[in-house]
């Protein structure tokens, strides 16, 4: 056994997480929001993105450039006239509507694609691979790492450096004294569940390219993407990469030592990084 | 303010809940001579509706009253259930005793999984007892001696020679597989009437009454000296300890485990969440006419398997946004009348004449 090869697919894995994990953390930094359905989200991105490649015969990469935009709009409308309902000082609502909206779209997938695992077809890249002296790494899992950091860099630069990042903030802080500076919140709000629905496209077409998928597989990265988050500490962004390498890095590991013992090992991660630091690895926000 | 004071009083009893009680009492008796009269499929039907009954109770108690929105109860569920299995097939229990080791195993359990799920704040408090469930699921799937992942059966002889079976045998003139529907009936209906009287007592009680003060205000209530913590996590074992009492229950009757089934999401909290939504969170009645309805749902669209749970989940959605409180709470809202009280009304003093 490799274990420098193992470490390092862990890694770029981790990227993968990463992915999953962004949305969630930017739409729960923002409206304190926690959406159960996250990962059911992603993966009807991963059928939206399998039929434009089966029925237009597009490559996963143009038609991922198709997904984003309807995938913005769909949280867009969601967080308009679903979700903006929800939000107020009791957290309830909001996570029994998304919890009820996971069971929807879990079942509404079987309803419409049957329960067989497809996947997302992507030519020569599924097989490609380059060698760097003695570890062969394949491209696919490098993109993947390389779109986490880009969307995280991207995501960065927006949230520090622009208009609308900087509205983003004030929301966050303060809701209220926003809105008396003539920022909207709800369309704020908006704004942010389609920039985390554009990046869940994105996650999807890794997601559904690397392995098979099937309608319930959603619940799963839910919790993947909800322990990069709190491993890498609530609002920093980079610390949700650190954290999905971290689990992604236990579950290679776990799986090559046992191949039953592959998600435990990332679930006993977390719950370790938990315990010696409860509020991961790099706290920004309070809450 | 004429010199003299009036005295009052507080008061949690209303008319509608004396009638109530004496409506409840007939209909526990009916329930409790119901193997005489009913075939056994009503009979296991009743079963299913009394233990989802439980399940509802418990889950309401943590998120409808203590803020904590648990969606890992499954890990109660198939931890008692597991339990159980352990204590009947290794350690040679009877099943009636190897079910009180289910309960005391999802007590346990819930120790370190508060200890960790407590430290996320709000709503990371769900999905961190969603992970506790699945670390759960993962381990016990491989127990190797309880089958690993593909799951085991207790063994016929065991329930058969259940406790009571003998007598219910002789009593009703019935087949050993059926005396053990009869006892399990039975210990479901007193699980769940045990369940809502203890809700009821200790919403009731001064905990009650801190409970209420922390969801309402926070910091008003810490202000007063209720320790919210202390209290939350008196109802989370309280609730792990009811929901693995009744997994090891529901496991008993259906005599074959596997950590999917067992631990399932779907069957143990979404199911459970619906009810309580439908019919009214926050409430005591509402779990009792969710789980009415619920079941209703079931005989008519069971068939439909995606569809139905697609359905239920809209619904669920729907009340969530345009009715919160449920149905129990628009009509308790409507027509005031409370079966259960437990809110505390002050009578007589100054302000009334």
């Amino acid at each position: 056994m490799n274990w420098a090869d193992t470490i390092l697919q862990g890694a770029l894995l981790g990227g993968l997480y990463a992915l999953f994990a962004a949305g969630l953390s930017l739409v729960f930094g923002i409206m304190r929001l926690v959406n159960l359905a996250h990962g059911d989200l992603i993966v009807l991105a991963a059928y939206l993105i399998l039929v434009l490649v089966s029925t237009l015969g597009l490559h996963p990469f143009l038609a991922v450039l198709i997904a984003m935009p309807v995938m913005f709009a769909a949280g867009w409308l969601l967080q308009s006239y679903v979700l903006n309902r929800t939000l107020g000082p009791d957290i309830l609502p909001p996570l029994l509507v998304t919890f009820g909206l996971s069971v929807v779209l879990q079942n509404g997938l079987l309803q419409a694609s049957s329960a067989d695992s497809r996947r997302i077809p992507s030519g020569v890249l599924e097989t490609a691979s380059v060698a760097i002296g003695p570890l062969t790494i394949g491209v696919m899992p490098m993109l993947t790492f390389a779109s986490a950091v880009a969307v995280i860099l991207i995501l960065n630069r927006v949230l520090y450096g622009t208009e609308l990042g900087r509205a983003f903030r004030a929301t966050s802080d303060d809701a209220v004294t926003a809105g008396l500076m003539g920022i909207k919140p709800h369309r704020t709000f908006a704004v942010a569940t389609g920039i985390a629905m554009a990046i869940v496209a994105i996650a999807a077409v890794f997601l559904g390219t690397r392995a098979n998928f099937d309608p319930t597989i959603g619940p799963a990265r839910l919790i993947y993407a909800f322990e990069a988050v709190i491993m890498g500490g609530l609002g920093s962004l980079w610390g949700t990469l650190a954290g999905g390498v971290v689990l992604g890095v236990a579950q290679t590991i776990g799986g090559a030592i046992n191949p039953e013992w592959q998600i435990l090992a990332g679930h006993v991660a977390f719950v370790l990084v938990l315990l010696v630091r409860p509020r991961g690895f790099f706290p920004r926000a309070v809450d | 303010m004429h010199g003299r004071t009036i005295p009052w009083r507080v008061e949690t009893r209303t008319k509608a809940s004396t009638v109530f009680a004496v409506i409840a009492a007939l209909i526990v008796i009916a329930g409790l001579v119901a193997p005489i009269y009913l075939p056994r499929a009503t009979l296991q039907d009743l079963f299913f509706i009394l233990t989802m009954l439980v399940l509802a109770q418990s889950w309401n108690l943590l998120a409808g009253y203590a803020g904590l929105v648990s969606v890992g109860q499954q890990a109660f569920v198939g931890l008692g259930a597991y339990a159980m299995f352990a204590g009947v097939v290794l350690l040679k229990l009877d099943p009636l005793l190897a079910m009180l080791l289910g309960g005391v195993a999802a007590a346990l359990l819930a120790i370190p999984a508060g200890f960790f799920a407590f430290r996320l704040q709000g709503a990371y408090f769900a999905i961190g007892t969603w992970v506790v469930a699945e670390i759960v699921r993962l381990v016990v799937a491989q127990w190797k001696t309880l089958g690993g992942g593909t799951g085991t059966s207790l063994p016929g002889t065991a329930t058969r020679a259940m406790f009571g079976t003998d007598l219910v045998q002789r009593l009703l003139g019935v087949r050993p597989a059926q005396a053990v529907d009869v006892i399990c009936y039975w210990l479901a209906l007193l699980l769940a009437v045990a369940t809502i009287f203890t809700v009821y007592r200790l919403l009731r009680s001064r905990h009650g009454l801190a409970l209420a003060s922390v969801r309402d205000n926070q910091e008003a209530a810490r202000a007063i000296g209720v320790d919210a913590r202390r209290l939350r996590a008196m109802v989370y074992l309280t609730s792990a300890f009811l929901t693995g009492l009744v997994g090891a229950l529901i496991y008993v009757q259906k005599a074959r485990i596997s950590p999917d089934a067992a631990f399932s999401v779907i069957d143990w909290t979404a199911y459970v969440i619906f009810i309580v939504v439908i019919g009214g969170i926050g409430t005591i009645e509402g779990p009792i006419v969710g789980v009415l309805i619920f079941f209703g749902l079931q005989k008519l669209l069971a068939d439909f398997g995606s569809i139905y749970l697609l359905a239920l989940g809209l619904i669920g959605i729907v009340i969530m946004l345009f009715a919160p409180q449920g149905l129990w709470g628009l009509f308790a809202s409507r027509t005031g009348i409370q079966l259960l009280p437990v809110r505390r009304l002050l009578r007589g003093g100054s302000l009334e004449t």
